[in-house]
């Protein structure tokens, strides 16, 4: 008891002891919180830091080692292209070389044949020749017959004089001017007139007429003329006795030929007959009389009526309408149609054509 | 003017008469003012003028076929003397009314009509144009199937006429047809049909490679050829001008024509003619050769250098001088071989003097020139190019010494003869500016001999080794 009494006698002491003890610790607790607050928190932001950078060491390792396959796989690439490039050059300076030795074959060989075009130009010579030949020949031949036509003219003309002139055949008592008697034979020109019929003057020549008519209509030079011919009195007769005109004179005025002015000579309805006739004409040919209207609604009602050949029983047929030409195309050869292509010299133009482009590097 | 108060009353007396009652007035009227009209162009001014035209142009369609006849004359005569009065014919309605006549059935009307077409469209394109707008084209067409000759020939004189001025009127003639019935034609015996038909074709043929085509085709060669052997001149011309439109277009053409001989006929064409008919032969040679080397070297072997020489020799008109110097030029500047071939016919010479000569027309001596330079580049025959080192003016003789320097560093041989005719002294003689072309070519040449020959050869040498024995002290 004397403990507990004692104790309760030094409680209130211990109670301020107690109180000063908490209070002082109290005091100081708020600083020595906030103390102990900061070296821990420093001290956990230490560790932080250091396992910060150990992660960062960790993971720069790791980005070493990566970037680096990566690098080594590019660097193999590129040395691939490198390789695929150096090797399409060597192919392509072998390729070149092959081929500059084989388009100068070709082309000296094919297409700037020497030996084709000295051919050629001797096959030129020997055309040349024939052609020159031929039209000499032809040249020769017109020639020949204008003589021979100059040579009937000549020979017709002849006959015509001496036709006109064979009162000019001498006789028996009076020599004529061909047959001189002083000469050995005489002139062809009289043996020409003993062959002779005598002129009659009545048949005039209407040939000439005819193919002077032509340039003369047309350039209106020839006015037109009127046929003056004058028939001869018959010889011998005596002049009968009486108060009748001269013989001469009446046959004129009986047997005066026609000479019909230029109207007359053309009917004055000949334009109109002509147009008859060709009305005539086409209403003979014509396949029916119904006029050819115009597309109108007129023809609406009308049914189409097909001729002969379409409407046949056994159907249309389609020769005339569908093709006009019989076609077997079972017998062609090929499938394309002719082509009209201008002959050439079929060498000379594969000159720079005659290779595809795929050659070409990339 | 007295004359033209003469013409007046004439026109004054005359128009009236065209109205008379007989028909025989009104046609020996008609004929009468064609034949005014016909004899000079004031005369056919003073018709137009008197207004007789829209009354012939009425009366036309219900007369008959004389008084047709006689105012188509009328018609022709005024239209050919110029343009305005054909113009004056279109504008009255007369194309319409000739294009009718065309369809009658004498043939005299259709030929008067076709003439007077013929000379109307001969103008110019417009008028051209209005008569094929009138439809006269596929009814010419007709008139040529006619059996007349004369007919013929006019329907194909009007045709070529029409047909000239440009490819669209070319065009619609060969539509029409006409090219089958002109290549038909062309067998005709008659020569003035032939005239007309290959002048027709040439002028169809010469306006586009189509149509030159399309003539081809109808099978003309090698029967043209037997044309270029006519007896009459002028079917030749028209022959050769025919070959020329067709060669001039396309290298395919030349070949055509070259295969088929037309080289050698035109070529005897040319030997057997003199002036100005020769001058469609040597243009046609001249294209021949223009187009590629293998054709110039076919005109070579067919012979046909000397008569181009000859051409040029004895022609005294400068325009067919000038054609003959260029088609030369044509054939030899190919290669070296067609240079050769040019220069052994002894031709540059004579290229030469008529470029120099003060008398040739100025057209010739550009030509002359241009031949001239461009057989040189490629002439490497020096006996040719020697006699004209000696006359050549400076443009020239660049060319000459030019070629020499080319060939002598390789050739001994040619540089003794070089020496012997005269050849290096006349090369020293020449001044030439330092630096110039020329005078690297001389130096060329100068390197190609030993340097003592050259001082021999050099102007004034004598002069050096005059001067050297005086300055010379004999050593006693």
């Amino acid at each position: 008891m004397a403990t507990l009494a004692r104790l309760q006698a030094r409680l209130p002491g211990l109670r301020e002891e107690c109180f000063r003890r908490n209070r002082s610790v109290d005091e100081h607790r708020k600083k020595e919180y906030k103390a102990a607050v900061k070296i821990q928190s420093w001290f956990r932001g230490c560790r932080v830091r250091a396992y910060i950078r150990y992660l960062n060491n960790m993971i720069i390792i790791i980005q070493k080692w990566w970037r680096g396959y990566q690098g080594r796989r590019y660097f193999r690439k590129m040395v691939e292209t490198a390789y695929f490039i150096m090797k399409m050059n060597f192919y392509n300076e072998m390729a070149v070389r092959i081929q500059k030795r084989w388009r100068g074959y070709y082309v000296r060989k094919y297409t700037h044949n020497y030996y084709a075009l000295k051919k050629y130009l001797e096959a030129i010579s020997v055309n040349n020749e024939i052609v020159r030949k031929e039209l000499n020949e032809y040249a020769e031949m017109k020639e020949k017959e204008k003589k021979k036509k100059d040579l009937e003219k000549k020979e017709k003309e002849k006959e015509h004089q001496a036709r006109k002139m064979h009162y000019l055949l001498s006789t028996e008592q009076i020599a004529g001017i061909y047959n001189s008697p002083f000469s050995k034979s005489p002139d062809p020109m009289e043996l020409l007139l003993r062959k002779s019929k005598p002129l009659s003057h009545s048949q005039q020549p209407a040939k000439n007429h005819l193919i002077c008519e032509l340039c003369d209509w047309s350039n209106c030079t020839r006015s037109p003329t009127f046929p003056a011919a004058q028939p001869l009195p018959p010889i011998g007769r005596q002049k009968p006795q009486g108060p009748f005109r001269d013989t001469a004179e009446v046959l004129r005025q009986r047997y005066k030929p026609l000479e019909p002015t230029l109207r007359v000579a053309a009917s004055i309805n000949s334009l109109e007959k002509a147009r008859e006739e060709i009305k005539r004409e086409e209403w003979r040919n014509r396949v029916h009389d119904n006029e050819f209207l115009p597309f109108s609604s007129y023809h609406k009602n009308e049914k189409y009526d097909p001729s002969i050949h379409r409407s046949g029983k056994y159907g249309q047929e389609t020769y005339g309408v569908k093709h006009f030409r019989e076609v077997q195309p079972k017998k062609w050869i090929a499938d394309k149609d002719f082509q009209t292509v201008l002959p050439s010299i079929v060498l000379f133009e594969r000159f720079g054509k005659t290779y595809s482009r795929t050659g070409q590097i990339v | 003017m007295s004359q033209r108060q003469v013409l007046q009353g004439v026109m004054a007396l005359l128009r009236p008469l065209l109205l008379d009652v007989v028909p025989t007035i009104q046609q020996t009227a008609a004929l009468a003012l064609g034949r005014l009209a016909n004899y000079n162009d004031e005369l056919a001014e003073a018709v137009v003028k008197g207004d007789i035209l829209p009354q012939l142009v009425c009366s036309l369609s219900e007369q008959n076929r004389f008084y047709k006849k006689a105012a188509a004359f009328v018609l022709r005569a005024v239209g050919k003397h110029s343009p305005q009065l054909a113009q004056a014919i279109v504008q009255c309605g007369a194309l319409e009314t000739l294009v009718i006549c065309l369809e009658d059935f004498d043939p005299g009307v259709k030929e008067a009509a076709a003439w007077a077409l013929g000379y109307i469209a001969r103008h110019n394109s417009e008028l051209s144009q209005a008569v094929v707008d009138a439809g006269a084209v596929p009814l010419l067409v007709l008139c040529i199937q006619e059996p007349e000759i004369a007919l013929k020939r006019i329907a194909a004189s009007t045709l070529s006429d029409i047909s000239k001025h440009s490819p669209e009127l070319a065009q619609t003639v060969v539509d029409a047809g006409a090219i089958a019935h002109l290549a038909q034609m062309i067998l005709n015996p008659d020569a003035k049909l032939k005239r007309q038909v290959l002048s027709a074709l040439s002028q169809i043929a010469k306006h586009s490679v189509d149509l030159a085509e399309l003539v081809v085709e109808a099978e003309i060669f090698p029967v043209v050829l037997t044309c270029l052997k006519d007896s009459d001149e002028y079917v030749k011309k028209n022959g050769a001008t025919l070959t020329r439109e067709i060669a001039k277009h396309t290298p395919e053409l030349s070949q055509l024509i070259v295969n088929a001989g037309g080289v050698a006929a035109v070529i005897d064409c040319i030997g057997s003619c003199r002036g100005t008919v020769r001058l469609p032969g040597i243009m046609m040679l001249g294209y021949v050769a223009a187009h590629s080397e293998n054709l110039s070297m076919a005109v070579i072997v067919s012979k046909g250098i000397p008569p181009l020489c000859t051409c040029l020799i004895e022609e005294n008109e400068d325009h067919i001088k000038a054609a003959a110097a260029w088609a030369l030029g044509q054939v030899g500047r190919h290669t070296p071989e067609h240079a050769r071939a040019v220069a052994v016919a002894n031709v540059l010479p004579t290229l030469l003097s008529m470029y120099m000569d003060t008398h040739s027309s100025e057209d010739l001596q550009v030509k002359a020139k241009k031949a001239l330079k461009n057989i040189l580049q490629k002439c490497t025959y020096l006996p040719a190019l020697e006699p004209l080192l000696h006359d050549a003016p400076p443009n020239i003789l660049k060319h000459i010494v030019g070629q020499f320097s080319k060939v002598l560093p390789h050739d001994s041989k040619a540089r003794r003869l070089f020496v012997t005719t005269g050849g290096l002294k006349k090369v020293q003689e020449i001044k030439a500016e330092p630096g110039s072309l020329l005078q690297e070519y001389i130096n060329t040449i100068n390197n190609c001999y030993p340097e003592e020959i050259v001082r021999y050869y050099s102007p004034g040498y004598s002069e050096i080794l005059l001067e050297r024995v005086e300055n010379y002290h004999p050593v006693l």
